[in-house]
């Protein structure tokens, strides 16, 4: 088709899709449908993750991020009642300045990245980096201490969310 | 089968999600959407560095993906409560009016 092979087709259309919706997270006004755009970019690097072959991440990453933190948003924005579009808005300074900033930003990204070199993925080696066993031996070997860190992290952050969460802190 | 997409459009592609999450940190009032936008920067470093991973097949760069989630997670637990504090008190969660967070 045209010269493109479907992965690159499959490439551009989550791309474009993911960047759309990530611009709609941005300038919706009502924060409910931010989140669901916000879903919505989820699931197309989700689509880019089984692009490239990393089939266990793309599935916790919609586990984790669609499932469990934007669930976790709706719920915020449903208990204090922001589902209407009555948010005060900067003005219009601010905005055109962060226009600028982050044009300003994109063309010395672009600019700097323009001269490296096209590496392709590689078509042989291990395509199989990204699957279950694989990243539990890395993850069980090599990083067992750092895993340990986080779920100490995670635990610290749970009592945290508790004690904040309180009514009266003694 | 492994794609054969250069490394730049996924360069290209984390950029933009990036600076779209920057700009909205930058031009939005409401401190949620400032989380969800802090998300959006997150996700387009860990698809950077799924793309890298790949590219050098080296498995090393999905398991940071993993810690970045885990952490991305406890700070947006973290965050939240610490919201949900905040309008409690001042019945808002308007970015100008945390200026002063002693009062």
């Amino acid at each position: 088709m045209l010269g493109y092979t479907i992965t690159q087709w499959l490439f551009g259309i989550l791309s474009f899709l993911a960047i759309m919706f990530a611009l709609m997270v941005v300038f919706s006004r009502n924060p409910v449908n931010s989140v669901l755009y916000l879903v919505l970019t989820f699931f197309c690097i989700a689509g880019h993750y089984l692009l490239l072959n990393a089939q266990f991440l793309a599935v916790v990453h919609i586990a984790v991020y669609a499932g469990a933190i934007m669930v976790l948003f709706l719920f915020v924005i449903m208990l204090m009642n922001l589902n209407q579009d009555n948010e005060p808005q900067k003005n219009i300074y601010s905005k055109l300045i962060a226009g600028v900033i982050g044009g300003l930003l994109l063309f010395v990204m672009v600019g700097a990245l323009r001269g490296t070199d096209h590496l392709e993925m590689k078509r042989y080696g291990h395509p199989d980096i990204g699957l279950v066993k694989n990243l539990g031996q890395v993850l069980f070997h090599e990083y067992l201490f750092p895993f340990e860190i986080v779920s100490v992290l995670l635990l610290a952050a749970l009592v945290g969310a508790i004690m904040l969460g309180k009514k009266e802190l003694k | 089968m492994i794609n054969g997409i250069s490394i730049n459009y996924y360069l290209m592609l984390s950029t933009v999600l990036f600076i779209i999450g920057a700009v909205g940190v930058m031009a939005r009032r409401n401190t949620i959407i400032l989380f969800m936008c802090i998300e959006l920067m997150l996700n387009a470093v860990n698809l950077l560095l799924v793309a890298f991973s790949v590219l050098h097949n080296d498995a090393s760069g999905q398991v940071f993906v993993f810690f970045i989630m885990a952490v991305a997670a406890a700070e947006v637990a973290v965050g939240l409560a610490i919201l949900s504090m905040i309008y409690r008190n001042i019945k808002s969660i308007d970015t100008d009016l945390l200026g002063n967070l002693k009062n």
